[in-house]
């Protein structure tokens, strides 16, 4: 039995499963009591379950670190950011604690700590509000870190996250929390080191994250236009990478586009076209692209363009192929998820 | 006095009228920005900046409208930034979360909570460094204060004998999030506050006149005898936390306590007490500020689109 969902409901139902199922979880973050409930994610939940959701102060470091305290005590704890900027706050607890409690402890104590980011884009956010920072907590050792792109991976990623005895980093692009998936009615689990092709192909490989896989689905059309058979890979799973099924994949192809939903510079396409290198020598043209390497303007009219849209992906393929074409592809305002969004969030 | 009074409530008027034209033309899909709107706070903002001298240095948060305008930051300029444009005064690259204006020593607005009441204490140090008198007002919001930063930043200030006027607009809320989620009801700021040393004063009213003569007298203070001082202000905002709507729908507040501030409205209060109904002279003074805010955002229509070659200069690269 199958219903189609939101990414963010699947996110909110994950939540309620592990919180109904859990003794010892605490939820936790600015906004999850809000009747606006972290973009309709935690919506409620903090009636449903007393003493296990609680709203913060605005003190990310110090409630992070209150959050390893009750890891340490055997709580799983979920932590929430509406933004990637605002867990900036707290990069101490995280990376020099959080990531390395297992490891100093000797292996005696598991810290199960799920931590949420939202990346924001779009509507004049700016240079504070619309980052993509995964790359810097992908370079931590002790840090799982997963960007799911539907509502299937979401809520079966986010039950296996919470339910994994290590600290894993969420990613949640805000763009793909009203997109709708087929899930099963019934309660499932995803990998959390595993990627997934979405679509085989021959011609090229492409590989991507988070909602830059919506943008990569979207070139692919126009590139099956043309003929071209290009086989889509969804990474899921920023850490560890799922070099194999990638390696497998460009042994075929020959040929690779990895599109990041950061910037490239030590981002996560230079780790994939390193492994690539590092594993099949000078064998595979390598491409990578990704958000531009600047802070990101407020205006629309110069912020255009500075993300992997679905246009910069097929010329790229086809420069890539070389392949000569003129197909213009039609875009409406690219600041906006879809038609409907009046801002401000 | 009443001259005065005259003097500041226009400036209230204006900041509301501003923001109450940015709330209505949003929907026209051409401000594509976050914008925390002041309204209901303006009082704060117009009584201290009126205490200030241009050479004073200013910092804010993301709700900082009403700062930027009481020290007299470029109006123009402001909606051209909400618009995008490039005559706007951060060229269009900030938004309403970025406003600046560097010749009235708006130093800076930046939307991540806390950010700039460091980067204000910074800035205050360096005038004392250097000898200078000028003060630094660096306003926030009672979230903020739950930031670590926020003593971090006191503390230092304390130390240093930094002239600095902290100025906190307690509005009981982060985001939708009431005070009482956040903040046992015991919790003091002014005692906190205090206990750093930092002479410390509360108002439960952003009464317009009380503003303005209790911060008239804590400049001085900070002048004379270059030491921070904090001022904590009950207020209020009418419409949502970020966005030109009402969100009372959302329910989060008690009604009966929105409409105790709705009431305590300090436009209609100086209005009654300074004009007759239908006084001619307070329709004059609307249709003046009508116009100015006509011709900003006519200003801002016809602003250029930032060129994307600027950018580029404006990344370091080597
Ligand atoms: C470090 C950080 N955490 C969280 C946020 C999200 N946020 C934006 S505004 C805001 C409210 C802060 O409340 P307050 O300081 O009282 O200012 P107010 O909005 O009430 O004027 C929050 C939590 C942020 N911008 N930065």
């Amino acid at each position: 039995m199958k219903k189609i969902i939101s990414y963010g409901r699947s996110i909110y139902e994950a939540l309620d499963y592990c919180l109904n199922k859990e003794k010892k979880i605490i939820l936790m973050g600015l906004g999850v009591n809000d009747p606006k409930g972290v973009f309709n994610t935690t919506t409620n939940l903090f009636k449903k379950y007393k003493n296990k959701v609680f709203d913060m102060p605005v003190a990310e470091n110090g409630f992070t670190g209150i959050g390893l305290g009750l890891a340490i005590m055997k709580y799983k704890v979920v932590i929430t950011h509406q933004r990637v900027e605002f867990s900036l706050l707290s990069f101490e607890q995280i990376v020099n604690q959080i990531a390395k409690w297992f490891f100093m402890s000797s292996g005696k104590v598991n810290v199960p700590i799920v931590i949420r980011l939202i990346i924001g884009k779009g509507w004049g956010q700016g240079p504070q509000h619309s980052q993509s920072l995964e790359s810097i907590f992908a370079h931590i050792p002790g840090l799982k870190v997963v960007a799911p792109s539907n509502a299937f991976d979401a809520k079966g990623m986010m039950i296996s996250a919470i339910q994994d005895p290590n600290p894993v980093i969420f990613f949640e692009h805000r763009w793909l929390h009203e997109i709708k998936g087929v899930i099963p009615k019934k309660i499932f689990k995803s990998n959390l080191n595993k990627a997934n092709i979405i679509k085989k192909g021959n011609d090229i490989t492409i590989v991507s994250y988070s909602y830059s896989v919506i943008e990569m689905i979207k070139a692919n059309k126009f590139l099956e236009k043309l003929k071209i058979k290009a086989e889509l890979i969804d990474l899921r799973s920023l850490k560890p990478i799922d070099i194999k099924t990638i390696l497998k994949s460009v042994k075929k192809t020959k040929k690779i586009l990895v599109v990041d939903n950061g910037m490239t510079t030590c981002g996560i396409s230079a780790e994939i076209i390193s492994l690539i290198v590092e594993n099949l020598g000078k064998k595979i043209v390598c491409k990578r692209i990704g958000v531009k390497n600047s802070p990101i303007p407020s205006s629309r009219f110069v912020a255009e363009g500075f993300y992997p849209e679905h246009d910069i992906i097929f010329k790229e393929v086809l420069k890539i192929l070389k392949i000569k074409n003129k197909l213009k592809l039609k875009k409406l305002f690219t600041d906006v998820p879809d038609k409907q969004f009046r801002g401000p969030f | 006095m009443k001259k005065n009074i005259l003097k500041l409530f226009k400036k209230m008027l204006r900041i509301r009228m501003i923001e109450e034209r940015i709330s209505s033309n949003y929907k026209l899909q051409m401000m594509r920005c976050p914008v925390h709107l002041s309204i209901g706070q303006e009082s704060i903002a117009v009584a201290i900046c009126e205490n200030l001298k241009d050479q004073d240095l200013l910092v804010t948060a993301h709700r900082s409208h009403a700062h930027y305008l009481g020290k007299g930051g470029n109006l123009k300029k402001m909606i051209a930034e909400l618009h995008g444009k490039e005559n706007g005064v951060a060229g269009g690259l900030g938004g309403s979360m970025h406003l600046l204006d560097l010749k009235k020593n708006i130093m800076a607005a930046v939307p991540i909570v806390g950010s700039t009441i460091a980067i204000g204490v910074g800035l205050a140090w360096a005038n004392k460094l250097q000898g200078k008198k000028d003060i630094t007002v660096i306003f926030f919001g009672d979230g903020a204060t739950e930031e670590g930063i926020f003593l971090e930043s006191l503390d230092f200030a304390s130390l240093h004998n930094l002239r600095i006027l902290f100025v906190c607009e307690d509005n009981k809320f982060s985001v939708n999030t009431p005070i009482n989620q956040r903040q046992n009801p015991k919790r003091n700021l002014c005692k906190l506050s205090e206990g750093i040393g930092i002479k410390s004063y509360k108002l439960k009213d952003h009464d317009l006149m009380k503003v303005f003569l209790k911060s008239k007298k804590i400049i001085n203070y900070i002048k004379n005898v270059s030491r921070p001082s904090l001022l904590d202000i009950d207020t209020y905002r009418y419409l949502e936390h970020c966005g030109p709507n009402s969100d009372d729908y959302l329910n989060y507040r008690n009604p009966k306590e929105v409409k105790k501030w709705k009431k305590n409205c300090q436009i209609e209060k100086y209005q009654n007490l300074l004009f007759k109904q239908k006084s001619t002279k307070l329709n004059d003074i609307k249709k003046s500020i009508n116009k100015e805010i006509d011709n900003a955002f006519k200003y801002a229509y016809a602003g250029k689109k930032p060129k994307k070659i600027i950018l580029e200069n404006l990344i370091i690269k080597k």
